[in-house]
């Protein structure tokens, strides 16, 4: 058994995982050392079973089988690994599209009451940006038409993704042409990357590659939309106030986490809830308290401000503190596991989606149509569970942080624009050129099972914040730097270099916080990456310089899922030099390797930075930035 | 002493005890540096498929074991307490005696230096590196006594169930 420390950084986890020991809980710690030692031939990506006459595996050490039965050998197969993985990972972002597409359809055809568009001011954005005209429309007019072009993006087009073409630079979308990876269906090319890796059909692991690129531009367009058509249905974030970690869950309270990715259901029950409150005191709780896990979370945390309890890897965490009543899931890192855990307790774990039911839990099916009444549904049955809490079970780890959130590119823009009116870009360049900010950084993805929770996040963080980086986050990531206290002003005066503490503040006494910004900027979910893309492209078009000369990294240091591998695509492709935490399953491919790790550099800009080592990690992303910036001349 | 046993029914042939077993022979002793090196790391023992099973075979440290008496140059040598045989690569001159006489062909080569290698039971850690990653337990690492008793266990537990039945 590993120590508590080397299992998570976080001090609720920490006394969550005290009490797991104690009780003899099984968690994803215990499952991850079971499977222990795993698949070398999985973790460096050389088993294939694309066809039936496999499972074939190369012998990364030359003695046993160089070629799989059809003759593939490790780099076709490593490339074909990793280009499915980038196809799930786009398959989950722009599932979740899709479903808000649909949602704006439905409103507009009138046919879901409960979803009316939030923000005009963003749908005619949108829509302007799409080319559609809008005036003269009412709201239903162009929401049907900005709904129909997002369902369009979906089967193959004669025209590029709009949703890429119009949100990119123009030297990106040259680039693409360039190469031939332009994308013209997201769903199209999903099936592009399954047909040309299935049996015998793209030999060519460069080829291969470029298909995997091209379906990262397509998760790009997925992305994008989702965050487009969150904020028209449900409000483009502001900054919001709250407190994080599981100090968050109240004894006396109907305590509710709302886990997954889509805001379509949590934002109805986030609205809903109020209504409910007399029937929580009539079950004897003192109201109800919603909580997120994971993006659901962001997305909630984002527009109302709703306190993040924990995020990805310690989710089963929250159920064992035994004052949880419901946790509500929509889709996307909700872990099997969480059935079990809900057993010993008395909370009820519903799921709402027809494609993500978990065995042993309940399903309530969530329906545009009938939104509000299925909110409330889920809500009575978390009263219900309430009354059956175990009070001796109860345990809740008293640590919370406050957090900032709500840094949509919009607010972002907004709080700029307090120091420079006509050119809101113009302090956050000016400071880049002075010296002041030495680079961006863009921390995004998951927490990751094999790495101690937080541990890289904060190490990485407090290095490049002490070296000026401005400093973005999405998703769990934005959750760990949450759950530590990293979103506050407080952490500005403790952690920033002294430029990086000067435009922060500046910038925040203009927009009238009286101190500064808080250290990392919290963007929203994963998808809301596409903000912080939009933010570089801002930037890159107002200099006249292509994306891939900015002084502008990535890091996704814990990150696990599909979706991450097509967002670190992106990413690079996007000409990010992006670090990684962890030994991504490539490395039976020298080739693969290198093409990942330095060749792709030749050809958008970006690259891979493989480091497992937090300390090393954040000295390479300096090197990556003062690269850039003498290249600028800076 | 304790052996390494093959539980023969459980091997589902993934060959994550061959891939440890090189890892362990390597400078580096991690899979991701270890697939680089040079020499390249070996494996000492060996998955075989034969009447559609699947047979991991390894070096049973003999009794009197013959390779180490088919050695003429002293670098195969037998522990006079753990019986362990080991296999100095300095001495050995690749004549390939040892690989002759083994009864069981778990005796490689080295490509390199032209030498032979074995199994040595990894000398460096509580648990051998292969038995350590069999996902299924079909390898384990315990007394002869042990193992016995557990197959008769095993064969007990079934010869009780058909008693039952009847
Ligand atoms: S596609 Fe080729 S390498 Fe893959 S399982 Fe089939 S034969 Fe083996
Ligand atoms: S090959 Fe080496 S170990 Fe084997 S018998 Fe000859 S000298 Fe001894
Ligand atoms: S005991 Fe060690 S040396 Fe022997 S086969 Fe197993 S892993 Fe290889
Ligand atoms: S690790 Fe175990 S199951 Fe896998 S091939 Fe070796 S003996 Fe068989």
């Amino acid at each position: 058994m590993k120590a508590v420390k080397e299992k998570s950084w976080c001090p609720s986890v920490q006394e969550m995982l005290r009490l797991a020991e104690k009780l003899d809980i099984e968690t994803v710690w215990c499952r991850y050392e079971a499977q222990l030692p795993q698949c070398g031939f999985g973790e460096l990506g050389t088993c294939c079973h694309n066809c039936l006459q496999g499972p074939c595996r190369i012998d990364p050490f030359g003695e046993g089988p160089q070629k799989g039965v059809c003759g593939a050998n490790a780099d076709t197969i490593v490339a074909r690994n990793l280009a499915r993985a980038i196809a799930a990972g786009t398959s989950a972002h722009s599932g979740h599209a899709k479903h808000l597409a649909h949602t704006l359809l439905a409103w507009a055809e009138g046919k879901a009451p409960d979803y009316p568009v939030k923000d005009e001011a963003k749908l005619k954005a949108v829509a302007t940006r799409l080319g559609i005209p809008v005036d003269g429309k009412d709201v239903q007019e162009l929401a049907k038409e900005v709904a129909e072009a997002a369902l369009l993006e979906f089967s193959e087009k004669a025209t590029p993704l709009a949703w890429v073409a119009t949100t990119v630079t123009r030297g990106r979308v040259e680039k693409a042409i360039q190469y031939n990876v332009v994308p013209t269906g997201i769903d199209s090319v999903v099936s592009e990357v399954l047909h040309r890796t299935s049996y015998g059909v793209d030999a060519d692991p460069v080829n291969i590659l470029f298909g995997g690129v091209k379906c990262a531009l397509a998760d790009f367009a997925g992305c994008h939309m989702a965050t487009d058509l969150a904020d028209i249905l449900f409000g483009t974030p502001k900054p919001v106030v709250t407190t994080a970690n599981m100090g968050v869950l109240k004894p006396d309270a109907v305590n509710v986490a709302l886990h997954g990715h889509n805001p379509l259901l949590s934002d109805l029950i986030v609205q809903v809830a109020p209504e409910m409150e007399s029937e929580a005191r009539a079950a004897g709780a003192s109201g109800i308290n919603l909580m997120g896990i994971c993006c659901t979370g962001n997305e909630v945390l984002m527009r109302h401000g709703i306190p993040p309890v924990t995020h990805s890897v310690s989710q089963e965490m929250v159920i064992m503190t035994g004052a949880l009543d419901a946790m509500v899931v929509d889709y996307q890192c909700v872990m099997p596991s969480l059935a079990t855990m809900a057993e010993c307790f008395h909370t009820k774990l519903i799921t709402t989606m027809p494609i993500a039911k978990v065995p042993g839990a309940t399903h309530i099916e969530f329906k545009e149509e009938e939104a509000r009444e299925r909110a409330r549904e889920i809500l009575r049955l978390a009263i219900e569970a309430f009354k059956k809490r175990d009070p001796a079970k109860v345990h809740i780890p008293n640590y919370v942080h406050k957090a900032y959130a709500g840094f949509s590119t919009e607010a972002i823009i907004e709080a700029l624009a307090q120091v420079n009116k006509e050119d809101p870009l113009k302090p956050l360049i000016d400071n880049i050129v002075a010296g002041n900010i030495l680079g961006v950084c863009l921390f995004a993805g998951c927490n990751n099972v094999k790495i101690p929770q937080d541990s890289a996040f904060l190490t990485v963080a407090k290095e490049l914040a002490r070296n000026n980086v401005f400093l973005l986050a999405s998703g769990c990531a934005a959750g760990a730097f949450a759950r530590h206290g990293l979103l506050t002003p407080e952490a500005t005066e403790e952690y920033a270099g002294d430029g990086l503490k000067a435009v922060l503040t500046a910038i925040g006494k203009a927009v009238g916080l009286g101190g500064p910004l808080p250290l990392i900027l919290h963007i929203g979910s994963c998808v809301d990456n596409s903000r912080a893309a939009d933010i570089a492209v801002a930037v890159a078009n107002r200099l006249g310089v292509d994306i891939d000369k900015l002084p502008v990294v990535a890091s996704a240091p814990e990150a696990t899922t599909e979706k991450a591998i097509a967002i670190g695509t992106w990413a690079v492709t996007a000409g990010l030099p992006t670090h990684v935490g962890f030994v991504p399953p490539v490395l039976g491919s020298p080739l693969v390797s290198r093409i990942l790790t330095q060749d792709i550099k030749g050809i958008f800009g970006g690259y891979f930075i493989v480091e497992t080592d937090p300390s090393k990690a954040a000295e390479k992303l300096l090197e990556a930035i003062r690269e850039r910036r003498k290249g600028l001349g800076l | 002493m304790k052996e390494i046993f093959v539980r023969l029914d459980r091997c589902v042939g993934c060959l994550s005890c061959e891939l440890a077993c090189a890892v362990e022979h390597s400078r580096s002793k991690n899979l991701f540096q270890a697939i680089s090196e040079s020499p390249r790391p070996r494996r000492r023992l060996y998955v075989e498929y034969v009447l559609a099973r699947k047979m991991p075979f390894l070096c049973r440290h003999c009794e009197d074991a013959p390779c180490v008496r088919a050695c003429r140059t002293g670098a195969l040598v037998q522990d006079p307490i753990t019986r362990i045989v080991t296999h100095t690569p300095d001495k050995c001159i690749g004549c390939w005696m040892c690989t002759m006489v083994c009864p069981y062909g778990v005796i490689g080569r080295e490509w390199e230096r032209r030498i032979a290698i074995k199994c040595d039971r990894c000398p460096d850690r509580d648990i051998p590196a292969c038995v350590e990653a069999c996902p299924t337990r079909a390898l384990v690492f315990m007394e002869e006594e042990e193992f016995a008793r557990l197959t008769r266990l095993e064969a007990a537990e079934e010869v009780a169930r058909s008693y039952r039945v009847v």
